[in-house]
Formats: C-alpha cells, sequence, structure tokens
C-alpha cells in the first residue's frame, strides 16, 4: 500500500497554547481514515491543517509524494466536506458544484461532464437548478460532497459532515458514504465524535486526545484490545464496566471475589502482579446456560433494567460496583430478579492502576 | 349555525366538542392598551408638528405668515417659496437659490458613499477573514479614530490639503469623508464577515478562490443588508454635514447644508419665514427619501451588522 497523506512531526500552536504535538501519521492510498475524540482533542485542528487552512507551526505535510506543507488549499489535490455544509447560498447547485471548477478556468464542456458524473452518483441531478435554500439538510449535505466530487481529487477530508443531521438520515447517508468510497477507491479522511460512525466506515481509527493520537488500529483491535483505558471507556455503548483490584498468580482480586485470568492475552509474556483496573464489555457478560459454562460465574441481583427493544440493559452489583450487562431483548426480567452472569477473562482488558495502560 | 353547535354542545353529553373552548380573550380597551397606543400618539404627535409646521407655512405666502397663526393650514396655497428657495433664493450675493448647491452636493456624496464603502467593505473583510499579524492592534487603532474628536483634526486636516493641492475643492472633501467614515464602517463590515459562517470561507478557499474571489463572488452577495445599512449611513451622514462643508470647500462648493445656512441666516431685508421653510424642506428631502424607501433593510442590517462584537 502506497503512502498517500504523510504527516511527519507536525506542531501547531496558536499564541502559547499548543494544540498539535509532534504528531506523525501515514495514510495508505484508498484508505479510509477516522479521526475519532472528544471536542477539543484537536481532530478537526489536524483536519484543517491537511487541508490548508490552517498554517501549521512546525513540521510537515506530504500529499501523494508532493510536499505540500505551504501550498495553497485548492492546489493540494483535496475536497473539503463542511459540518455546516457551506453551500454558498446565492448560487444554484449547479453554481456550487462548478465554483472550484470555473476557479481553476476549466473548459465549459469539461465542467458539464464532471458536473454530470457527480450528480448521477450521488443522485442530485433534479436538483442542480435549485438553490440550497430549498433544499433539505440531506441533499445539501449531498450536494456538499458533489462539491468535492466534481474536483476529482485524491483526497476527501469529512469534518463531521453528519453531525448535524436527524439520527434516521445520519445512518442512511454514512452507509452512502461507505459506498461512495468503496465504488471511488479514493483516500478518505473523516473527523468525528461519534463511535458508531467510526467503527462503522473506517478502515483504521486515530483516537486524539489532547492533540496526540493515542491510538491508531483497525476498529476491530480498537474495541478488542484499546491501548489504555480511556480508549476503552471512549469506544463501546454502553461503556466499559470497570473493576479496581490487583492482580496475583493469574487471578484478579476484587473484593471477596478471585476471577481467573487463564486465556487472557497480555502485553507482555510474564503476567505482571499488583493494583490493577478490569475492563468488562456489557455485552461480553453472558447469562442463562452460557453463564454457566463461563470461566468465572456470579449470581447477582437486578438493580434497574433498561429495554431497547433490541437488547435489554440490566444493571447490577458486582463486588460493591454499578455493573452493566447486555442480555437479549426478548429476554424477560424484572427489578430484583436474581440471575447467574458469566464472564470471560479472555474478552476482558486490564489495564494498570497508576499508569492506565493495558497489561 | 354557530349557536346552534353551541346550544348542542351545552346540552347534551352527546354533542361533540369543536374548535376551541371558553370565551375568546377580550383585546380591544384594555388599560394595557390604551396607555400603550396613547404614548404613542403623544409620541407621533410631538415628532410630527414641527415637520407639518414646515410643510404649512411653506405653503402660504408672506402676508399670511405676518399673520402669525403658525398651526393654520394655509388659505390660500402657493408654490412661490419653493420655487424661490430652488432657483432664486440669495446666499450672499449670489441669487440663485438652492439648485447649484444641491448639484455639489450630489457630486460631494455619491464618491464619498461609493469610496468609504469600497474601502471600509474591503478593510472590515481582511479583518474579519484573514488575520494577519497585528490585525487586531490595526482594528484598535482604527476604532479609537472613530472617538477622535472632529475639531481636533479640523487644522491639521487644512494644512495636509492645502500640501497636495485638494483644500477647497470637491474632491478634497470627498477624500476628508472617506476617510471620516473608515472607522465606523469598517467596524460595521468586519462584525458582519465575522457573523458569517467561516466554514464558508474555507469552502471557498479549497475550492480556489483568493482574496478578491472570495470577496467578489462569495461574500458580497450574501451581504446586501450590511451594504443597504452602510449605504444608509453614509448617504444621510455626508448629506447632512455642515462643519466638513464649510470648512474644506470654497464658497462655489458649498454643500446644499452650507447653503441654506447662509439663506437663513441672510440678515439684510426680511425674513422669508416660508422660503426658508421650503429650503430646509428641500435639503432634508435625500435623506428622508432613503429612509422611507430602505427602512426596513436597515433595520434587518443594523441588527445583523451591529451586535456581535
Amino acid at each position: 500500500m502506497t503512502t498517500s497523506v504523510e504527516i511527519k512531526n507536525l506542531d501547531l500552536s496558536f499564541g502559547s497554547v499548543e494544540v498539535l504535538q509532534n504528531l506523525n501519521l501515514d495514510i495508505g492510498q484508498g484508505e479510509f481514515l477516522v479521526l475519532l475524540g472528544s471536542s477539543g482533542c484537536g481532530k478537526s485542528t489536524l483536519l484543517n491543517c491537511i487541508a490548508g487552512l490552517l498554517d501549521v507551526t512546525a513540521g510537515q505535510i506530504h500529499i501523494n509524494g508532493t510536499n505540500v506543507t505551504w501550498a495553497e488549499p485548492s492546489e493540494r489535490g483535496i475536497g473539503m466536506v463542511f459540518q455546516s455544509y457551506a453551500l454558498y447560498p446565492q448560487m444554484t447547485v449547479e453554481g456550487n458544484l462548478t465554483f472550484g471548477l470555473r476557479n481553476a478556468k476549466m473548459p465549459k464542456d469539461k465542467i458539464a461532464k464532471r458536473v454530470k458524473r457527480a450528480a448521477e452518483i450521488l443522485q442530485i441531478e433534479p436538483l442542480l437548478k435549485r438553490k440550497p435554500a430549498a433544499l433539505s439538510g440531506g441533499q445539501r449535505q449531498r450536494v456538499a460532497i458533489g462539491r468535492a466530487l466534481v474536483r476529482d481529487v485524491d483526497v476527501f477530508l469529512f469534518d463531521e459532515p453528519l453531525s448535524n443531521l436527524d439520527a434516521k438520515l445520519r445512518a442512511d447517508l454514512r452507509v452512502e458514504i461507505k459506498r461512495l468510497h468503496h465504488s471511488l477507491g479514493n483516500t478518505m479522511i473523516y473527523v468525528t465524535h461519534d463511535q458508531v460512525e467510526a467503527m462503522t466506515l473506517a478502515d483504521r481509527i486515530a483516537i486524539m486526545k489532547g492533540g496526540e493520537i493515542i491510538q491508531l488500529a483497525t476498529p476491530h483491535e480498537i474495541y478488542n484490545r484499546p491501548v489504555n483505558k480511556y480508549v476503552a471507556d471512549f469506544i463501546g455503548s454502553p461503556s466499559m464496566n470497570f473493576l479496581q483490584g490487583d492482580i496475583q498468580a493469574n487471578y484478579f482480586n476484587v473484593g471477596d471475589l478471585r476471577i481467573p485470568l487463564s486465556g487472557y492475552d497480555y502485553v507482555n509474556d510474564m503476567p505482571p502482579e499488583g493494583a490493577a483496573i478490569i475492563g468488562i464489555r456489557p455485552e461480553h457478560v453472558v447469562t442463562d446456560e452460557l453463564a454457566a459454562n463461563a470461566p468465572f460465574q456470579i449470581e447477582v441481583e437486578i438493580d434497574l433494567v433498561e429495554p431497547t427493544g433490541s437488547d435489554t440493559l440490566i444493571d447490577v452489583v458486582v463486588a460493591g460496583h454499578h455493573f452493566r450487562a447486555r442480555m437479549d431483548g426478548q429476554a424477560r426480567v424484572a427489578l430484583g430478579d436474581k440471575l447467574t452472569i458469566g464472564i470471560d477473562p479472555s474478552k476482558a482488558s486490564l489495564f494498570d492502576q497508576s499508569s492506565e495502560l493495558r497489561l | 349555525m354557530a349557536d346552534n353547535q353551541l346550544a348542542a354542545a351545552i346540552s347534551g353529553p352527546k354533542a361533540v366538542l369543536q374548535g376551541p373552548q371558553g370565551p375568546k380573550p377580550r383585546k380591544s380597551l384594555s388599560r394595557r392598551n390604551i396607555m400603550l397606543y396613547g404614548t404613542l400618539l403623544v409620541v407621533t404627535i410631538y415628532y410630527a408638528i414641527p415637520l407639518y409646521v414646515m410643510i404649512v407655512t411653506s405653503l402660504k405666502g408672506m402676508p399670511e405668515v405676518r399673520m402669525g397663526n403658525i398651526f393654520a393650514p394655509p388659505l390660500e396655497i402657493t408654490f412661490e417659496p419653493w420655487v424661490k428657495a430652488w432657483a432664486e433664493a440669495c446666499t450672499g450675493l449670489n441669487c440663485s437659490g438652492l439648485s447649484g448647491y444641491f448639484w455639489n452636493s450630489v457630486r460631494i456624496t455619491i464618491p464619498s458613499v461609493i469610496l468609504s464603502i469600497a474601502i471600509a467593505s474591503v478593510n472590515g473583510y481582511a479583518l474579519a477573514n484573514w488575520k494577519f499579524k497585528g490585525a487586531d492592534v490595526f482594528f484598535t487603532i482604527l476604532i479609537f479614530g472613530a472617538f477622535i474628536p472632529y475639531q481636533v483634526m479640523l487644522y491639521p486636516l487644512v494644512i495636509m490639503l492645502r500640501e497636495i493641492g485638494l483644500y477647497g475643492s470637491l474632491s478634497g472633501l470627498v477624500l476628508v469623508h472617506s476617510v471620516f467614515g473608515m472607522p465606523i464602517l469598517t467596524l460595521l463590515f468586519r462584525n458582519y464577515f465575522t457573523s458569517l459562517p467561516e466554514e464558508l470561507f474555507k469552502a471557498a478557499r479549497v475550492d480556489g478562490a483568493g482574496f478578491w474571489g472570495v470577496y467578489f463572488r462569495v461574500l458580497m452577495p450574501m451581504s446586501l443588508p450590511i451594504f443597504t445599512v452602510a449605504m444608509i449611513l453614509q448617504v444621510t451622514g455626508i448629506w447632512n454635514d455642515f462643519l466638513f462643508g464649510v470648512v474644506y470647500t470654497a464658497p462655489d462648493a458649498y454643500p446644499m447644508t452650507v447653503a441654506l445656512n447662509n439663506i437663513v441666516n441672510t440678515t439684510q431685508g426680511v425674513k422669508e419665514y416660508n422660503v426658508n421653510m421650503a429650503a430646509t424642506i428641500l435639503t432634508a428631502l435625500v435623506p428622508l427619501t432613503i429612509y422611507f424607501v430602505s427602512g426596513k433593510l436597515f433595520v434587518r442590517g443594523i441588527a445583523a451588522g451591529a451586535v456581535k462584537g
């Protein structure tokens, strides 16, 4: 896989505030990379740096092997889609699509061809003569994607493109973006704070916090082997259960409970000892007959029931802590019911108590 | 029909109730409304009476004016004072009325308005979207200019204009008006452009539009309200200006306001109140028309541009 976008030792500061510090990132040709993080983590800033809309303080940005650190945004071979669509209100849809091409002094017949193709791909042909004000949110975002599409660029940048849409439309357009990526094969860099978008779209996810990338891996890896407690907590909904205790002789002790850790895949070959945190995802907790076969079982009383239709979430108490578990949506449970839950430690995550890094 | 339904609704439990229930709230003469409209009426009269007196007086002949009934409508309507004010009234030795000075004012106002808005809008755009080093300091200094009393700068400007050879000419006055309009107009435009979504500017940059491309093709077409506000401010401000007009121009190039003053303050002969009134209304006609024509746009633009700092 050849490199499409390469970021080397990137620094960005606003006055004395350092937003990005010594950031390195290689993005492969045709890769779908998602920058994920809570607000203020620097993910949009990084995207703006790649687009050339912010001047970097130090470091370099290469796109397709060319150093574009100081190039104009329009000369970088990028197209960008914004959260607020940013359509030019006084121009028609066609005017919006062709604005960049007209600026580049492209011949008219070529422009017409490009617009036709983009409009076909995005199914916005009937809208071409309308003004943005006469479009719905989903249509507007389609036009915004089209504006990047007509420029025939190598790299697409998305800055939270679906955040202004309602839940249903967001899910629909998410699928369309994924299809678009499959059919075009462009490199796409996508900023979001929505973990579902990140998990469903990404080839790789870069989780950012405080201007640094703390984990860069496939969605599968990030979900199953988070590098630290922050990532573990951030990814997954409902979020992971954490219990504090200590590891002794391949057992995790919390209160009176002794959870066997055989089958857990440690980062180091030597199993560690001492104070630690165990993280267990609610969906990895098993009940009923499955619980009987689990390496660790415990009888609990149901404290709270949250039915969501497809799943039912239950709140129980384990070793004096609230603990959430996911059950099948058809399960008939009520407050105060007693049941046995099973935990498979090979699916759990262990973190060091003080550094919070994965063990 | 309605009575029947109401009767049915009241009489039987089987009847279906339709529409809003209960007595409709009364809107007419409540104590609150009397206070409200009463106050508005008093204020309206307060502002309308001087205008009424002016119009009525300007339509009377001198004998009727001398009778002293300033609120009485004219017994015999005459347009003579208007004609005289426009074409014959004397300002000092020159007796050609206001007409020549009207055109002076037009020749001062139009270029000043265009020049000041053109420069200030680009200023505001640059300050809002192309943050250069020291932009904030520059902006602060510019705004500070709005608070310096004009009197401080009167004499230095006379010398400056004399040195560049524009003293006493219309172009000199145009230059002065453009410069003095700069702080407030730049503030107006900067705030308006700052309130537009930043992503629009970014999108245009990605689409390859440069400094002027973004300005002319993206931002300017969206900025009609603020351009209207700036135009109204400048037209009325410059048209009504007296001080700069009297200081920086020679008698031939006096704007209409200065000529009006000269007509009204002529001390020899009879005070022709009707001609004075007509001349005053003529002078005020341009700003008045502007307000009536574009009042709505003005309010909208002010609300859009002035709120955010």
